[in-house]
């Protein structure tokens, strides 16, 4: 065993590795801790919760473990009419969003609103907690922007998850957050990117994203090889479920030249009836409207209200 | 029939055995990770093809044929090498061939079970680290970390009072790969958020092309041209640049991937700088392999495994050419997302490194086996198929990223850009399935190698004998 001779090698070898992973990772370490989270950056974490991806609580990424966003339109404690505003429920035993565990990462002066003011250390996942987005008069630091803070509703309201999907009606229920998961386990982020480049796409597919939009999202699924659109802003374009529901059960229907597979099987066995679908006579149906049997498609079943799809749906057009 | 040896004493394990195993797996790894990519690529060319199950949606099987790839052809064949040339230069056996069987078997364990998982949608949703945190602890644990320790403590234990180029690559590539991996699923494990997640999943992304795969890749060049043509290496100080130029300049352009994400600026220009300076190795590796080719060009005719090598070393050029500037501000906002990157991606993993693993596998295995290859015609046929499928699906692709880019420019509604590609994703798909055929031929050639090559009298190199079919 001779390593004398590379003594000094090993050494130069460890130093540049050492110099190159600090500066690729640990000097961006800084700027990035230092973001301060945006009203767009929180509506996102809170939409889509603790994580979208693999977690312990939904191995199977069936979109468990998320929480809803509803529009509280009226008060859920005196019933009276008010203000309509979106409001991020988390049943008991949801997993909290990232914010709420670590604070820090919402930002300077977001974390102390947050902490202070919109009493997020106070949400317990025993008793599950319901969020509301609030504006603050504080400007961010370098740029006149008022900053956006979380409020944990239950603490300062009294607002409790079943009160406040007790009031609400199905179609104010975004399954965005379990639609999210949906996004990621059926690989939409293969063909369609969640990122607006800086140059020139913002003309068409809307905004590029700013730091503080993200902080707390997981994962961030930006896509890398677009096939198809831009989706960040798709619900600004397209708010259209009914569009959705066709495009997705088969993009032919509603865009004869789409390379977009089919994802009919997101329906599950029933429609919105409880009546069994039978995807093969549809198949069969549609198959002859293409080779000119018969002039229209057959009709596209109504989704159920538990079905994948509706979270699908629900999270394209919550993409706003 | 290699199974039989894990519980039997080290000492009594045939010399080789582990890397013949590892050899037979990578190339049926090959044939399972092309087969997925040419069924998904005739879904994109005829988007009514299997469609409505989820186990046969697009969305499910492209990571699966991506990380089969990876992690089954490339590293494996990569392992493949390191089991039969680190001992070599040694002038030394294995340290163990159990550890090496052992590791083999795992791997393909955990690599089966991992892909039948993300197969049926369970996903980290992370490019390139897919894997959820305990299969990406499996991984550590039962391929990269008893790989390195393997060759390692070969290296250690060698024999020669020097260490090769292609011995410095290897030893340290495993070390890279291991940290590498382990810092780029740091966001699983702890739970990273928002640009942290995105900047470390490209950070790995990036870190496992620039070192593990091409450094390794080029390491087996370093010893298959000298070893074959018989001519010494060009130059060990050219291979010192090299070597120390991948530590320096590949490691760090890792931001280049987002430089439409909102990450600091002063890091994406640090980035695209570092990303030119990848060229500096590039020339090194190239120039160093092309000039110790000198007096021997017959054999880049004459031998397979010398032509297969100089192929992989020649895509080295676009590869490099392509991959130092396209990720400058200049040039990336016209092809980013596009299948231009598509297309170098594959420049990367299916033309030069691809070529490269091959050469070694053809000449380890040989080696390792005592048998001359079964056929010239097969392996011709391996060869040209490979080679016009891959430039097919390379330039097709390319082509199609150009119109993307322009459309992305000039605002073209995106269907448009869809009806413009199509008849380039059918090229693409026609490219993809010649190089799955190719695959299927040489398992055959492999398999009959194994079992009615001629035998190489002991003391005999490969392509000292003649081709006979």
């Amino acid at each position: 065993m001779n390593f004398r001779e590379y003594k000094i090698g090993s050494r130069m070898f460890g130093m540049a590795f050492a110099l190159s992973m600090s500066i690729t990772l640990l000097f961006p370490s800084y700027d990035l801790a230092a973001s301060v989270v945006s009203e767009i950056g929180l509506d996102k974490q809170l939409t889509s919760g603790w994580d979208s991806g693999w977690q312990i609580k939904d191995p199977w990424l069936d979109g468990l473990n998320k929480p809803l966003k509803v529009l509280v339109r009226k008060d859920p404690k005196t019933g009276e009419p008010m203000e309509p505003v979106y409001a991020y429920v988390y049943s008991a035993g949801t997993s909290l969003p990232n914010g709420v565990n670590h604070p820090s990462n919402l930002g300077h002066g977001v974390e102390e609103l947050s902490v202070n003011q919109g009493r997020i250390k106070e949400a317990k996942i025993e008793n599950g907690a319901v969020f509301l987005i609030k504006k603050s008069d504080k400007l961010l630091d370098f740029e006149d922007k008022p900053l956006h803070y979380m409020e944990n509703a239950t603490a300062t309201k009294g607002w409790t998850p079943d009160e406040v999907l007790k009031q609400a009606a199905d179609s104010d229920i975004l399954h965005a957050g379990a639609g999210k998961t949906m996004f990621v386990r059926e690989g939409c982020w293969w063909c369609h990117t969640l990122l607006p480049e800086q140059t020139q796409d913002w003309q068409v597919f809307g905004a590029p994203p700013m730091l503080g939009d993200f902080n707390g999202e997981s994962p961030t699924a930006f896509g890398s090889d677009r096939k198809g659109p831009d989706l960040l802003h798709v619900g600004s374009r397209n708010a259209s479920k009914e569009w959705m529901m066709l495009h997705f059960f088969n993009p032919r229907l509603v865009q004869p030249h789409s390379i977009m597979p089919r994802f009919d099987y997101l329906w599950g066995e029933l429609d919105a009836d409880g009546k069994k679908i039978d995807f093969k006579k549809w198949r069969s149906e549609y198959d002859e409207y293409r080779e000119g049997k018969i002039t229209t498609p057959p009709d596209v079943p109504m989704y159920a209200k538990d079905s994948e799809i509706r979270n699908l749906i629900d999270f394209v057009v919550n993409l706003k | 029939m290699i199974l039989k040896y894990l519980f039997a004493k080290n000492e009594a394990i045939p010399v080789g055995s582990a890397a013949v195993f590892f050899g037979f797996s990578a190339i049926v790894w090959f044939m399972i990770g092309t087969g997925l990519g040419s069924f998904n690529a005739a879904k994109l060319a005829f988007p009514d093809f299997v469609t409505g199950t989820e186990m046969f949606a697009f969305g499910h099987m492209r990571q699966v044929h991506v990380l089969a790839v990876i992690f089954g052809w490339i590293s494996m064949a990569f392992a493949m090498a390191m089991m039969y040339i680190t001992p070599i230069l040694g002038n030394t056996r294995l340290w163990s061939e159990k550890l090496g069987l052992w590791n083999c078997m795992m791997w393909n364990i955990s690599l089966l079970l991992g892909l039948s998982l993300m197969w049926v949608g369970v996903t980290s949703g992370r490019e390139y680290s897919d894997f959820p945190w305990p299969l990406d602890l499996a991984v550590a644990a039962f391929i990269t970390i008893p790989l390195a320790i393997n060759v390692w403590m070969t290296i250690i234990k060698r024999r020669t009072q020097g260490i090769y180029t292609t011995n410095w690559f290897f030893a340290a590539s495993t070390f890279m790969l291991i940290i590498v991996f382990l810092v780029g699923n740091l966001p699983e494990y702890f739970h990273l958020t928002g640009l942290t997640e995105a900047y470390m999943t490209w950070w790995f992304a990036h870190n496992v092309l620039g070192l593990w795969i091409t450094p390794v890749a080029a390491a087996i060049a370093y010893y298959v041209i000298p070893k074959v043509t018989g001519n010494p290496l060009y130059s060990h100080r050219i291979g010192h640049l090299h070597f120390w130029s991948i530590v320096v300049f590949y490691s760090t352009p890792a931001a280049h991937h987002l430089m439409s994400a909102p990450l600091p600026e002063w890091l994406k220009s640090f980035a695209s700088v570092e990303g030119v300076l990848i060229l500096v190795p590039a020339v090194a590796f190239v120039s160093n392999i092309l000039l110790t080719m000198q007096g021997k060009w017959n054999m880049f005719v004459e031998n397979l495994e010398v032509r297969f090598t100089v192929v992989g070393v020649l895509l080295a050029i676009p590869l490099n050419m392509q991959g130092g500037f396209q990720q400058t501000r200049s040039i990336n906002w016209y092809i980013h997302g596009t299948g231009w990157m598509v297309a170098h991606a594959h420049l990367a993993l299916l033309g030069f490194s691809t070529f490269l693993e091959a050469a070694a596998v053809y000449l380890g295995l040989q080696t390792l086996m005592k048998r001359k290859l079964y056929s010239l015609t097969l392996g011709n046929m391996h060869f040209w198929l490979l080679l016009i499928g891959f430039s097919t699906y390379w330039i097709s692709m390319t082509i199609a990223g150009l119109i993307q880019g322009a459309g992305k420019i000039y605002e073209v509604p995106y269907i448009d850009v869809v009806i413009a590609e199509h008849p380039y994703m059918i090229a693409r798909w026609l490219g993809g399935t010649m190089v799955f055929s190719s695959t299927i031929l040489w398992l055959y050639n492999m398999w009959m190698t194994a079992r009615e090559g001629t035998v190489i009298p002991a003391g005999r190199m490969p392509h000292e004998l003649a081709y006979e079919r």
